[in-house]
């Protein structure tokens, strides 16, 4: 039993193919202009809120997502949206929600923080720290009750280690072998304790966040976070084991911090240019060194390219046309409607 | 007098706390919440290095530790962030920190401040908006502090890290802007002792925490109606001042109370019983609330406005208690 420690990459681009490289891409590219997008409408004053992007966790999110079926379950966080939309939930209605607006995915209730989608299998987004692994967990134990062939993921960040919750819940699923996929989203890289980051995000005494699964037995697997063929490896190969019966996986993906996002209201200095993918001297401003390093869209775009699966041109067509899907997004909830007041009192029980 | 905010008024009471006893130590920085206040911090945490502690997000290790330090003979200011995260640390809070001196015959003490920020702060939503002090209230064991001016919350903390109870020390995300008159000198304000914020004639309105200053506002707007609201804060919920309640309610015969608990069991309900049992003789209208009401808190502007209570809902109220 317990973990692999180092760092797994066993599929390559090369080895993902065609299509899964391109729908990869595709759900990420959707979560760097949505997040854009809610960025923009934040700084225009359309709402009132803190709030938590995804730039940079790209690669995680679509290699999770890219493995799951459509009855399988999951649950996020307050950094939600890039889960939300790579999941292939409507941009327009969950950017309604951030904007508070009665067409939003839960009429203006949750706004970015909870924002969330029932349709698409997700459980309630909870902003709790921790909050997610407890009822990841919960779902995943129904699957297993209910007999279903499903799994539930939970997605949290790197902090959630530091509540009991999430470590109960590891003991609860190694217990009773349930088919739990927990993606701890380490964005901490560098970024351990509050001095270091600016902001608490990692504070903890052990050396590897992968020891505390691993003490309950359970399968652990550490990647690149930004590798979205390693994340999309470690995920299918979770899923698998899940789906076969052999109960929780924990993955942790590890990337480096988006400078922009410090610490609760992101500042965006510069906006993603594809044509940096293969024209790296156009990258300036301060996340050069972020971009030029670290920024999973530029990878995947490269490598794609280099496995000729497609051209830059073929790119930027795809890119132009997330762009238009997003704006389009933006234009819907900026144009629909702020729900009712009454509608405050409804829906407290069924 | 000098004028400073409510958050700088913070950071003074805690200067002072570290400076004069060397048992109190600060486990969280985050005090003043994540905004641009937060920078009032440093000074404290260039000063006294080895008695500020940045914790991991582990609540109920965090109020577990709390308790235990402070029956130990420190006195740890403990800082739960907002008030929602609490009740991650629910159990050692009602179940430890309120119950041990009880439970041990008086033998210990538990010299604790738990410190946390409630309330409608806007776009907060459902998980960032709790106010939990009524449901401590009803957990037997914790006073419970309510500030809502900087001169209030600077003696009022001053006393709370004296106090040899577990005190939770609640603010409003809302309040930390707000300037008043503060002493530069070191003092303390008692629990137990309400402060009348405005005198007036007709009616009481009893308000707490931010609410206070939404019920001022309504002063005003009545004022040039010709009714004189007084409004009564209690700042401290436990102990409550019932003297200061029962004898205003007695002049005025009216009491409007405005709070942003909820309805059912909330502050209002409770400062509504303590006046119909002992002050009954004294109404001559029945008793309002304006409070939340009992749905949790959505994000949308609209829905929140809808529950909050506002200058505008406790002038209306008083309106009608003031018609009778």
């Amino acid at each position: 039993m317990g973990g692999r420690s180092q760092m797994s990459a066993s599929v390559t681009t090369a080895t993902l193919g065609r299509e899964t490289s391109l729908s990869l891409f595709e759900r990420m590219l959707a979560m760097r202009h949505f997040e854009e997008a809610v960025i923009r409408l934040y700084n225009d004053g359309r709402f009132v809120s803190h709030y938590h992007v995804y730039i940079g966790q790209e690669a995680t999110g679509a290699g999770v997502l890219e493995t799951l079926g459509d009855e399988d379950r999951i649950c996020t966080t307050h950094r939600n949206h890039g889960h939300i939309v790579g999941r292939g939930s409507d941009p327009g209605r969950a950017l309604a929600e951030i904007l508070g607006r009665a067409s939003g995915f839960n009429g203006g209730r949750s706004g970015t923080l909870h924002l969330c989608d029932p349709a698409r299998g997700f459980l309630s987004t909870s902003g709790i720290v921790g909050g997610c692994a407890g009822l990841a967990t919960g779902a995943a134990y129904g699957i297993k009750v209910r007999r279903e062939p499903h799994v539930a993921v939970g997605f949290f960040g790197d902090g959630a280690l530091e509540e009991g919750l999430v470590l109960e819940s590891f003991n609860l699923a190694a217990l009773w072998k349930l088919p739990v996929v927990y993606v701890c989203e380490n964005n901490s890289a560098g970024a351990v304790g509050p001095q270091q980051g600016g902001y608490p995000t990692a504070v903890t005494a052990v050396e590897s966040f992968t020891e505390l699964p691993a003490a309950y037995g359970i399968h652990t697997i550490k990647v690149d976070g930004a590798d979205m063929a390693a994340v999309y490896s470690a995920s299918r190969d979770a899923v698998q084991r899940c789906r076969a019966g052999n109960g929780p996986v924990f993955i942790e993906a590890v990337t480096l911090r988006w400078p922009g996002s410090s610490p609760l209201w992101p500042e965006q200095a510069t906006t993603f240019d594809l044509d940096q993918a293969w024209n790296p001297e156009l990258i300036a401003g301060p996340h050069a060194d972020w971009v030029r390093g670290h920024d999973p869209l530029l990878r995947a775009a490269s490598e794609i390219v280099a496995q000729q699966f497609a051209t830059p041109d073929q790119l930027k067509a795809r890119d132009r046309a997330v762009r238009e899907r997003i704006a389009a997004a933006a234009a819907f909830a900026i144009e629909s409607p702020l729900p009712a007041a009454e509608s405050a009192f409804s829906d407290v029980f069924a | 007098m000098r004028r400073i905010s409510y958050a700088a008024a913070i950071v003074e009471a805690l200067r002072f706390s570290l400076a004069t006893d060397p048992n109190v130590s600060l486990v969280g920085s985050y005090v003043l919440g994540l905004g641009p206040k937060r920078a009032l911090m440093d000074a404290i945490r260039a000063e006294f290095p080895d008695r500020l502690h940045d914790p991991p997000t582990s609540e109920a290790a965090l109020v577990s530790l709390g308790a235990g330090a402070a029956m130990a003979g420190a006195r740890p200011f403990v800082d739960i962030g907002t008030g929602s995260f609490s009740y991650v640390g629910w159990s050692p809070l009602v179940n430890e920190a309120a119950v041990a001196r009880y439970m041990s015959g008086g033998k210990l003490r538990v010299p604790v401040v738990y410190h946390m920020l409630h309330g409608l702060r806007g776009g907060g939503a459902a998980q960032h908006s709790h106010s939990p002090q009524a449901m401590l209230w009803n957990a037997a064991g914790l006073e419970i502090v309510l500030p809502s001016s900087p001169y209030d919350v600077k003696g009022l903390l001053r006393s709370a890290i004296k106090s040899d109870n577990p005190t939770v020390f609640i603010n409003h995300a809302r309040l930390m802007d707000i300037e008043g008159d503060v002493p530069e000198e070191d003092y303390a304000i008692p629990f137990g002792k309400a402060d009348i914020k405005r005198a007036g004639r007709d009616v009481t309105i009893v308000a707490t925490s931010f609410v206070v200053h939404a019920a001022l506002a309504a002063a005003q707007e009545l004022a040039a109606e010709g009714i004189e609201a007084e409004v009564l804060d209690p700042r401290t919920l436990v102990p409550f001042d019932r003297v200061t309640l029962l004898d205003s309610v007695r002049r005025t015969g009216r009491l409007v109370i405005a709070d942003e608990t909820n309805l059912s069991c909330g502050v209002a309900a409770e400062v509504a019983a303590i006046v119909a049992e002992d002050g009954f003789e004294f109404l001559r209208a029945p008793i309002m609330r304006v409070t939340r009401p009992d749905v949790p808190t959505p994000f949308s502007k609209p829905l929140e406005d809808a529950i909050t209570p506002t200058a505008g809902k406790i002038a209306a109220a008083v309106r009608r208690v003031s018609a009778s």
